[in-house]
């Protein structure tokens, strides 16, 4: 079994690289071209933490969750924060995915950062990244939790905003701070109510901030003991923790920023914005699930939002012609899967489509970033016909597509079905809703996987970053865009890949077989995550059929309209137009946030009107008094001299003169 | 009963000898460097004492004040003025944050070229006056060393500042004066009283001012009191001195002013307001929170609309403030300890803030130094040519903004964890704040630093050496107050728990 240390040391191993890489391979060697070594000690510190974390997931699978108290953050009024570990199966899964996914995305890194001027700077930042996912996954402390939460947060700013040159991208990582942090401010409002509420915690022997404890106040909550939190109490806290996830895992209203994240490099957005992060808000959402549980309220709301982002999010990848957006919203698309599974009470089928989802959605990404390396764009107009030039890239994106898309009998077909196949059996008008809508998602997750794919890699080549130079004007851009040079990625790129596809391919029936799979039981991954007593459905073959039918259809169509070339048609283009530009202008929502709400509605009238009032009536009523008493007669206007002593002994004097006329009188 | 330990009188009078030895020492302005040295080793001096003190500081032990120096200074048939002065766990902390930022002053002052000796003089004679404040126990010597205060700073400002600097340096003069006299009536007051008849603040917080019959009414004197923190910290609506005085300041008395003089509110509010008359205060909690409220969200939404760096970061200095009257407005319900968290936040905000604040402004200091502008429209990309700078600016804006693992996120939560139980709606609506923060600091960010290089920055040079030592400081001090903030939560603690106990 895994030592307390051990597991620390998953955590704490990329800490060290992040320290030795700031504090010391920076400063000394900042200007070798390409100072390999900041590479290599990222990834020689994710292989350790990889292989801790494979030792802690058998620990888990053998002797159950590990608990350990930690040590003491801060005491205050006899209330003790804690640092500490919970290991339970989910922490154990999301270990090895975050270990696991961040490696691959590392070696990828290597190749893909070559050259940059930032290579070290990014390597300390995924290291720090990683570290903070890492403890955000084993916290044992909600506010230990909060903590990791925002430093992942960090991360991500920082990876966004990484070619802090481009506005675009500074722009980009304040933008995803700013919208993460409004739901972060409902998980820090949970928090402090459950904190509030420290005196019934304590009557019944738990501590309010301690995450096991929270859990063991769930179904004292649901039996009516735990009178602080029942009734709506219990809504208010899931409903804060859910607005942290809603805003972490980019779910409607909150989606606006994680597109706009596509502005880092590439790796970042395989491993930060398809992998891990943003999976983290259905983390947190499985964290506190008993709390969620607990309150019908809630668990509808999450249920609804989730299923409704993914449809939404599908319909703005329909159009985008920006690869890593299409991807983007694709991952918006399936975090509502992964949330609205959780909603109606699909824990086991949840993690296990966050576990497919980090695979074939981070090799998506990786194969993105393959492709622009050799093309120079990612506006897939200017890309076409790349399954010549790069057959193993074509190969392996055929791969993430299929799973994506839920095929036979790739990883995503497993996990989605799961989700589906619990939506259908509901009995309740609100599973209805929500398998409607996660069935038409399959529909458009189907057509958009393969409208991209189909514009990168078949018909002819459109040119790469000199057609979109042109395109877009020679004003627009300072320097001429370098020819692409269509060839495939390098083995240090294509490796990482192939590691991913391995499991976009088979972990979804490997993990989670129908059938016992010579050591592996059948539904182990059901089994170990899901909670205790949960039985695994059998999968439903007809509704795998039929989804599966469906997806096929829209492949179909897609094949139609953009391999054959045939397009929709003149007339049908033209009726759709209108639907298009607000699909690309992404529902003018994002013209809402930050044109109305903020420039206007904050900045321009609730600013300008307190900045008016601070000026022109609080400041001007000081210098209106100043005005005053300086002409209020001789006799002070001779005191306003401006001589700072004159004050100074004026007030002593003046203290002085009183205490002498109280000592005479008495 | 006399007592005599020595170490306090030195943390406060040596920056004062300092400054002496100066004015002896250099003749003329020609030897600059002399004058730079001397500050830079007596500040030096006085952080290590300042440091000594600190760890000196026994947080468990019984004896709340400590390190006592106190003989009797003069004394007249109705009372004993005396040399008082000790440290208790409210005080402590501030003297290292003193001696701290004491120290980064000075070498934020080395590139000062005009009338450099009397520069200097002033600058230590600040320092003298500010922990004379801190560890002062007798309401005579309390107020001389706050008054003191005003006459080096209106100097600094109207000769050294820069813009409107003699406007800004008599408002904020008049300003304190106002607050001053507000104080002093309730002083004497105090003082005459028929049962009280001293000026020892070590019996007044043992005892509690709540019941004595003062010849004006009680709730008079405690509004005096509060005026004179409230300018000084400061609140609404008497904060408009604080971004005139900010921006027209020298850098090096900027981060005085924001790192040590505003905490002189936070400390009076809570040492006397808080801790002398607990139970008014107590009455008071609902009005101190809608306060804070009303200041948090009011300066910050005006702190967005800053173009000016230094205006900005003052603004923010306001909103941040309001937080630690937050975190007092959490007495408003007593029993269950979350008074002891919410008051523990508000004095860590006073530290944590005080090193944050002086960080930002170091950075736009540095940056102003360099491109001669803090108009930010006309600033971008300077992390291109200042990394060092930059990241330090970075760090400290994202403390600023209350990012765990930094120290400013300690104090937020502890205020917002004490003050919620109390008022959770009104603390909902503060500490919406941490958006807006965020709002405000990101976007300075990204204008200032991030963005194209300008071609019109491509001579600019990084911080120097003398330039990055008050960054690390203060980058440390950040950094392990984030990530092991017990050891200075326990000091302060040691001093929150007597000011909760009398409260009945």
């Amino acid at each position: 079994m895994i030592s307390e240390a051990g597991i620390w040391g998953i955590f704490l191993i990329p800490v060290g690289a992040l320290a030795i890489i700031a504090l010391v391979i920076r400063p000394l060697l900042r200007h070798h071209r390409t100072p390999v070594i900041a590479g290599l000690i990222t990834m020689g510190a994710l292989a350790a933490s990889l292989v801790l974390s494979v030792w802690a997931l058998v620990s888990v699978m053998e002797d159950g969750p590990l608990i350990y108290d930690g040590v003491t953050w801060l005491t205050v009024a006899g209330m003790e924060m804690r640092v500490g570990l919970m290991v339970d199966s989910l922490t154990a899964i999301m270990l090895v995915v975050v270990t696991g996914v961040s490696l691959t995305v590392q070696v990828y890194s290597h190749a893909y950062m070559k050259g940059d001027t930032g290579y070290v700077r990014y390597f300390a930042f995924m290291s720090l990244f990683s570290a903070a996912m890492i403890g955000l996954v084993i916290a044992g402390n909600i506010i230990q939790l909060y903590v990791m939460w925002e430093l992942v947060g960090l991360g991500s700013y920082l990876l966004i905003g990484f070619w802090f040159h481009r506005p675009a991208a500074a722009a980009a990582a304040k933008k995803a701070f700013l919208v993460t942090r409004i739901g972060d401010f409902g998980f820090l409002l949970a928090i402090l109510y459950l904190f509030f509420n420290r005196g019934a915690f304590i009557e019944q022997g738990l501590n309010p901030l301690n995450i096991v404890d929270i859990q063991a106040a769930a179904p004292l909550i649901a039996a009516g003991t735990f009178a602080a939190l029942g009734g709506l109490g219990v809504t208010w806290v899931a409903v804060g923790i859910f607005a942290g996830a809603v805003g972490k895992s980019a779910q409607f209203p909150l989606h606006v920023w994680l597109p706009d994240a596509m502005e880092g490099p590439t790796p970042v957005s395989a491993l930060i914005h398809a992998a891990t992060m943003v999976a983290a808000g259905v983390f947190l959402i499985a964290r506190f699930f008993p709390i969620f549980q607990a309150s019908e309220e809630a668990m509808a709301a999450v249920a609804l939002v989730g299923a409704f982002t993914a449809v939404f999010a599908a319909t703005m990848a329909l159009t985008s012609n920006d690869i890593k957006r299409v991807l983007a919203f694709s991952t918006v698309s399936q975090l509502g899967y992964m949330v609205a599974a959780l909603g109606i009470g699909a824990y086991g089928p949840a993690i296990f489509h966050l576990f497919t989802h980090a695979f074939f959605k981070a090799l998506l990404f990786l194969g993105a970033g393959s492709v622009n390396h050799a093309t120079g764009v990612f506006d897939m107009r200017y890309m076409g016909g790349l399954r010549k030039v790069m057959p193993w890239t074509y190969g392996l994106m055929l791969i993430g597509s299929l799973s994506l898309a839920g095929i036979f009998p790739f990883a995503g077909f497993w996990s989605k079905d799961e989700i589906l196949g619990h939506a259908w059996r509901g009995p309740d008008g609100l599973d209805a809703i929500v398998f409607a809508l996660l069935i038409a998602g399959v529909a458009l997750t189907a057509f958009y996987t393969f409208r991209m794919f189909y514009m990168t890699f078949h018909g002819e080549f459109r040119g790469g970053a000199e057609a979109e130079q042109k395109a877009q004007g020679d004003a627009a851009v300072g320097n001429p865009a370098p020819k692409p040079h269509l060839a495939e990625s390098s083995l240090v790129m294509l490796l990482p890949m192939g590691a991913l596809a391995l499991g976009a391919a088979a972990a979804g029936y490997l993990v989670n077989p129908q059938v016992d799979l010579l050591d592996i039981p059948a539904h182990w991954f059901s089994y170990f995550v899901g909670p205790e007593g949960a039985k695994a459905p059998p999968l439903n073959s007809g509704l795998a059929a039929f989804a599966m039918g469906l997806s096929v259809l829209f492949i179909g169509i897609a094949s139609l309209t953009h391999l054959k070339g045939r397009g929709a048609g003149k007339r049908v283009e033209r009726a759709v137009q209108p639907a298009v530009t607000a699909l690309n202008r992404r529902y003018y929502i994002d013209d809402l946030y930050e044109g109305k709400v903020v420039k206007t509605g904050f900045y321009r009238y609730l600013g300008g009107f307190l900045d008016w009032f601070d000026q022109q009536i609080v400041d001007a009523l000081v210098d209106a008094a100043g005005w005053l008493s300086r002409n209020l007669g001789w006799a002070v206007g001779r005191v306003q001299t401006g001589q700072a002593q004159f004050y100074a002994i004026g007030a002593s004097l003046g203290a002085l003169a009183i205490l002498v006329t109280y000592l005479i009188w008495s | 009963m006399n007592a005599f330990d020595g170490i306090l009188t030195a943390v406060v009078f040596l920056p004062l000898a300092g400054a002496f030895l100066i004015l002896l020492a250099v003749r003329g302005d020609g030897n600059a460097r002399v004058a730079r040295l001397i500050a830079a080793a007596v500040a030096l001096a006085d952080f290590a004492l300042a440091v000594i003190v600190f760890t000196r500081f026994d947080a468990a032990s019984s004896e709340r004040f400590q390190l006592l120096d106190r003989f009797e200074w003069f004394s007249a048939s109705a009372f004993t003025a005396q040399y008082q002065l000790g440290v208790d766990g409210l005080s402590a902390p501030l003297v290292l944050l003193t001696g701290m930022l004491g120290f980064c002053a000075v070498l934020a002052s080395w590139g000062i070229s005009k009338r450099v000796k009397e520069y200097f003089v002033w600058l230590l004679v600040l320092q003298t006056s500010v922990m004379g404040v801190f560890v002062s126990l007798d309401f005579l010597l309390f107020f001389l060393f706050w008054e003191l205060e005003l006459i080096p700073m209106y100097f600094l400002i109207s000769i050294w500042g820069s813009g409107r600097r003699q406007y800004s340096a008599m408002k904020f003069l008049i300003f304190t004066f106002l607050g001053s006299a507000f104080m002093l009536v309730a002083i004497l007051a105090l003082l005459l009283a028929d049962n009280v008849g001293h000026l020892d603040m070590i019996k007044l917080a043992e005892q509690g001012a709540d019941a004595v019959r003062t010849i004006i009414p009680l709730s008079v004197v405690f509004w005096f009191f509060f005026i004179a923190f409230a300018i000084k910290l400061p609140l609404l609506p008497v904060h408009t001195w604080l971004p005139d005085a900010h921006t027209d300041a020298p850098t090096a008395v900027s981060v005085m002013l924001a790192g040590v003089l505003l905490k002189m509110g936070g400390y009076g509010l809570l040492r006397i307001t808080v801790g002398m008359f607990p139970n008014m205060a107590v009455d008071h909690a609902l009005a101190f929170t809608i306060l804070a409220v009303v200041t948090i969200l009011y300066a910050a939404v005006i702190t967005v609309r800053q173009t000016d760096l230094k205006r900005l970061i003052a603004y923010s200095s306001i909103s941040h403030m309001g937080l630690v009257l937050l975190g007092i407005g959490s007495i408003g319900l007593a029993g269950g300890g979350f008074a002891a968290v919410g008051l523990t936040g508000a004095s860590m905000q006073l530290f944590t803030h005080g090193a944050i604040t002086g960080l930002l402004f170091l950075g736009v200091g540095l940056i102003y130094d360099r491109v001669h502008t803090r108009y930010i429209p006309d600033l971008g990309g300077l992390a291109h040519r200042m990394p060092l700078v930059a990241v330090a600016f970075i760090i400290a804006g994202l403390a600023s903004l209350g990012l765990p693992g930094l120290s400013g996120f300690v104090s937020e939560i502890l205020v917002f964890l004490g003050a919620f139980k109390a008022y959770p709606l009104l603390t909902a609506l503060g500490a919406f704040g941490i958006v807006i923060t965020a709002g405000y600091i990101l976007w300075m960010m990204e204008r200032a630093l991030f963005g194209p290089q300008r071609s019109r920055f491509s001579h600019v040079k990084d911080a120097g050496l003398i330039d990055a030592a008050p960054l690390a400081i203060l980058v440390i001090s950040v950094i392990v107050i984030g990530v092991y903030p017990a050891f200075l939560t326990d000091v302060f603690k040691a001093g929150i728990e007597p000011i909760l106990a009398l409260m009945s």
